[in-house]
């Protein structure tokens, strides 16, 4: 039985100006102990999935499909079983842990309040030990304990998150941008420590991020999102290096390798912008910004077809029978070069 | 005019954290805020001189009370209150004086101004103390109850209500509620602090004080109730869509833990800032309402001078009502540093 | 600036600088207009105000002035409700309606008055502050220091202890009672107005100006002053909301000007006839138009805001 697992999951907001589906039909697994990445752009929808694990949306998101928690759907669970999934099954590393922490309570109260929740016959001296032990396995003194969040910077309020969620021992973390707030040499440090943690703990994780790099380095398999769907996924250093789907392929060259001057020279961009939730081009919902599209893109509809072994890609190019009707240069750089940048 | 008491609790958060941050430590904020009280005092003493003495044309004859003075007898007052002397001496003068608590004397009584205002100020404190406390009790609850729930039936008609109560003269609602409780219905006196003869000793003569407290502290109650509801709602309103909330929620609590615990301590503190902020102002404010209610407190004092005009005890009353806003706002901004940790700097 | 061309047609498009200007100012306030309909409070308290204002200025038309006269009053004194006089008589046999529809010009006329006062005080000295508080000067900062400290020194002093003792030195009279108001309101404004001028003056065609060789008045006066308008405007009717409930204090207290009957002398007359006695009409009736039209200031005030500051729209 796979720890998470994710069936057919859409989630339509209500707003003004009508029904935005945020999230068009997602299907994914996790099993235990699996790191699993998911990529994509702002508003394509990951942390709308984050949130909905553990049924954290607003009353004015609209939800079907089945998100099975240890075989059992979240979405239809009682209270009292979801408020004991929260944080004691699975947890989140909120993106921007500037303003997820109260700001007028020490964190050392914090990490121990979900802990004193769950397991109530602990004593808080117990708790307390245990804030001490969690602290020191982020690499934070124990004495941090009596800090306010404004005492702590960036980095070291991104660990105190960490800590936190790893408070109740849970099944699952899901990690929502953990890093985007970071400066580049805390963003390594932090990225390793999840990566030591996860490896120790065998706690199955689902990272989301925009920067594939990040992802491609600390999770064994990657999803790559674009207007609420998933269109790759497959084992994280092949998606990355040798991306099937156009959309994951620019996404995987958007960040510029340091010492690769061609990246410099010749930033590989995306024309264009994410298209709007309520109204999605027909076709291939990505095709009004492919390189290489095809006419057929502009009709057929489009799903994940496999693409190799343990690879699934949601693009005609990834079938058997296609032939190029687009006449444009092949997109990329020449494997072995992107391979030599990236090690 | 909430908006702009909420930003200016809001802006006096920001700029404290500022200093402190600069700062070198608890104990130097603390000096140059009394300080500065003590400064701003200092210039509502030099405005109540120039006011008083200064401005009339004729200060022996605003002193005098306008009643036909002889010239020896102008020129006992010009003596008495120096005001051949020179300017710059006056003021010396009055600010010895004023120090020794020695704040003239009453046209309408004939005995110290700091005996007349000694005596008005335990009404006041009784009357302004007791409706504070329900105001802020009531006020506080009603406005986290509404903000959590908001659009709810609730919230809706707390908001109704409470709109309604700060569109509305206080003295007004005083004077309806007399002729409603005490006119038409005898349940309530029609006024002052004690039935006549005293009302007796002990028990009984809390009885009666309470008795005639009652109508007074509901007006005072239910002006000032609108407005701490409206701030506290407001405040939590603004605290509802942090991201600590969320991570709060995902740890598995309750809402009303959420509520309680995070939400808040959090929406707390400008309402609290703003509460004691106002408390200075609603010394002054009950002016009115002891007037309706014939409490004889300061405001009662004020406006029976105004009218006398009996102007050293309308000088002195003002001075301390000056005092009490000042006073007020510092013991609002200790209170800041003492529950905003972001403030306190160690 | 004027660029002339002409069109294939011959005729010349909107095309001078100001008129651009304009163009955009219209467009602008329509679209302004639009988002305020859809706020139901808003419209309420703006159906109201108007309806208040019509009221005050066809007084003439709705009941004769003649009826404010004491000496002329044939009606009973302290009467129920008649056929002559819906609302019943004062301690004077004057109609209470009659006293109510022109009492409604004095309240408005000092409500507004006094509000320009404090609006114009405020947003000088909120401007100033705010633009000379940006510049890196000592002498800029130090002007805005100066202005602030003023500023917190003034809403220090409780306003209506000052008030009384400013009204009683000056004397009763209608302008008095207005200055009083006027200068003690304005603390307020000038906050609110120099905060958001500080948020302007940052803005980066402030930066172009200056440049450009812009002095200070040009700058306050054509770049910050209409970006801090719509602000001031919603500022200002919820001023005036505070201003008529003070001149109602200030006049039942005894301050005002008695032979001016606003609303606040109506309760001041009701008082001092003796409150329980009498027609209690004569003390509700002011009391209801007070409520009535404080609280159509203030929802029009809030609608006003919500439009200009959509992160209020959720209030």
């Amino acid at each position: 039985m796979a720890l998470l697992e994710l069936r057919d999951l859409a989630i339509t907001y209500r707003t003004e100006e009508g029904p935005v589906p945020a999230v068009r039909g997602v299907s994914l697994t996790v099993d235990a102990g699996q790191t699993l990445g998911l990529a994509g752009e702002s508003g394509c929808g990951k942390s709308t999935i984050a949130a909905s694990i553990l049924r954290l949306l607003p009353g004015s998101a609209k939800v079907t499909g089945q998100i099975l928690f240890r075989g059992e759907d979240v979405l239809t669970m009682s209270w009292g079983k979801l408020r004991a999934v929260r944080w004691a099954g699975a947890s989140i590393i909120f993106q921007g842990a500037m303003h997820s922490l109260n700001p007028v309570q020490r964190i050392g109260k914090q990490i121990a309040e979900p802990i004193l929740l769950h397991t109530p016959e602990v004593t808080t001296a117990q708790a307390s030990r245990r804030v001490a032990e969690l602290l020191s396995q982020v690499g934070l003194p124990a004495r941090r304990a009596d800090s306010y969040p404004h005492e702590l910077s960036g980095g070291q309020k991104q660990r105190v998150m960490i800590a936190m969620a790893l408070a109740c021992s849970p099944n699952l973390i899901v990690a929502d941008e953990p890093t985007t707030a970071l400066d580049v040499m805390i963003q390594a440090q932090v990225l390793t420590l999840i990566g030591d943690l996860v490896r120790e703990t065998g706690v199955g994780m689902i990272m989301i991020s925009h920067d594939l790099s990040v992802l491609s380095a600390t999770c064994e398999r990657l999803a790559v999102m674009y207007a609420g769907r998933i269109v790759e996924e497959g084992p994280a250093h092949q998606v990355f290096t040798d991306a099937k789907h156009p959309y994951a392929e620019a996404l995987a060259w958007a960040f510029p390798v340091i010492g690769d001057s061609r990246t410099r020279l010749s930033p590989r961009g995306l024309p264009g912008d994410p298209p709007d939730p309520a109204q999605l081009p027909d076709g291939c919902t990505f095709h009004p910004r492919c390189a290489v599209a095809q006419p057929q893109c502009a009709t057929r509809q489009v799903e994940l077809w496999s693409a190799g072994e343990g690879r699934l890609a949601a693009c005609v190019r990834v079938l058997p029978d296609f032939t190029d009707e687009s006449g444009a240069k092949t997109v990329g750089a020449p494997q072995d070069q992107r391979d030599e940048a990236v090690a | 005019m909430l908006e702009g008491a909420l930003a200016a609790a809001q802006e006096l958060r920001g700029e404290e954290a500022g200093a402190a941050r600069g700062g070198a430590g608890l104990a130097r904020s603390l000096t140059i805020k009394i300080v500065s009280a003590i400064v701003t005092l200092f210039f509502v003493l030099v405005f109540n001189f120039f006011l008083f003495r200064v401005l009339p044309a004729d200060p022996a004859r605003n002193l005098a009370r306008g009643t036909a003075l002889t010239a020896s007898q102008m020129a006992a007052v010009n003596r008495t209150y120096g005001l051949g002397l020179p300017l710059p001496q006056q003021f010396w003068n009055y600010l010895v004086q004023t120090l020794h608590w020695n704040l003239g004397i009453s046209f309408e009584y004939h005995i110290g101004v700091s005996r007349v205002i000694g005596s008005a100020l335990w009404p006041t404190i009784l009357l302004v103390g007791s409706s504070t406390v329900f105001s802020t009790i009531i006020g506080v609850w009603t406005g986290i109850r509404g903000g959590w729930h908001r659009g709810s039936r609730f919230d809706k008609t707390s908001t109704a209500i409470n709109n309604t109560l700060y569109a509305m003269p206080d003295f007004w609602l005083g004077m309806v509620l007399l002729i409603v409780f005490a006119s038409k219905w005898f349940i309530f006196p029609e006024g002052g602090m004690h039935s006549f003869g005293g009302g007796g000793t002990g028990l009984a003569g809390i009885n009666d004080l309470l008795w005639h407290l009652t109508l007074p502290c509901i007006v005072l109650t239910l002006v000032y109730l609108a407005e701490y509801s409206l701030v506290m709602r407001s405040s939590l309103i603004d605290e509802i869509g942090s991201d600590y909330l969320l991570t709060a929620r995902a740890k598995g609590l309750r809402d009303a833990m959420v509520r309680r615990r995070h939400a808040v301590p959090n929406a707390l503190l400008p309402s609290i800032t703003l509460i004691m902020l106002n408390l200075g102002f609603v010394i002054s404010g009950a002016i009115t309402t002891e007037t309706v209610f014939s409490w004889p407190g300061l405001g009662l004092l004020s406006y029976n001078a105004l009218n006398f005009p009996d102007y050293p005890v309308l000088e002195g009353a003002f001075l301390l009502f000056s005092a009490a806003v000042i006073a007020a706002n510092l013991i609002a901004d200790l209170l800041l540093t003492v529950l905003d940790p972001r403030v306190r700097q160690a | 600036m004027s660029v002339q061309t002409e069109t294939a047609t011959g005729i010349p498009p909107i095309s001078s600088g100001r008129q651009i200007a304009w163009e955009r100012r219209r467009r602008a306030m329509a679209k302004f207009w639009q988002e305020y309909r859809k706020d139901r409070d808003g419209m309420t308290g703006l159906v109201v105000l108007v309806l208040m204002i019509a009221v005050a200025l066809a007084a003439p038309l709705l009941a004769s002035s003649r009826g404010l006269n004491p000496t002329l009053a044939t009606y009973p004194v302290n009467a129920a409700p008649g056929w002559h006089y819906p609302l019943g008589t004062d301690s004077d046999g004057r109609s209470v309606l009659t006293e109510l529809i022109w009492g409604s010009r004095i309240s408005l006329l000092i409500g507004f008055a006094a509000t320009l006062l404090s609006m114009v005080i405020g947003a000088v000295i909120g401007i100033v502050a705010g633009h000379f508080g940006t510049l890196n000067s000592w002498f800029g900062r130090q002007t805005d220091n100066v202005l602030m400290r003023f500023t917190d020194w003034f809403l220090v002093v409780p306003f209506l202890p000052l008030a009384i003792v400013l009204a009683r030195t000056l004397g009763p009279s209608l302008h008095v009672i207005i200055i009083v108001i006027g200068i003690t309101s304005w603390p307020g404004t000038a906050r609110i107005i120099r905060a958001q001028a500080l948020a302007v003056e940052t803005r980066p065609y402030l930066e172009r100006a200056r440049a450009l060789g812009a002095g200070h008045w040009h700058q306050m006066s054509k770049h910050v002053l209409p970006n801090v308008m719509p602000l001031l405007l919603a500022n200002t009717i919820l001023t005036v909301a505070g201003t008529i409930l003070s001149e109602t204090t200030l006049s039942f207290l005894g301050l005002g000007d008695p032979t001016r009957a606003s609303w606040g002398e109506m309760l001041n007359g009701a008082f001092n006839n003796g409150v329980g006695t009498g027609n209690s009409l004569w003390l509700i009736a002011p009391g209801v138009a007070i409520i009535v039209v404080v609280m159509a200031f203030t929802l029009v005030g809030h609608a006003l805001e919500a439009v200009l500051n959509p992160k209020l729209r959720e209030r």
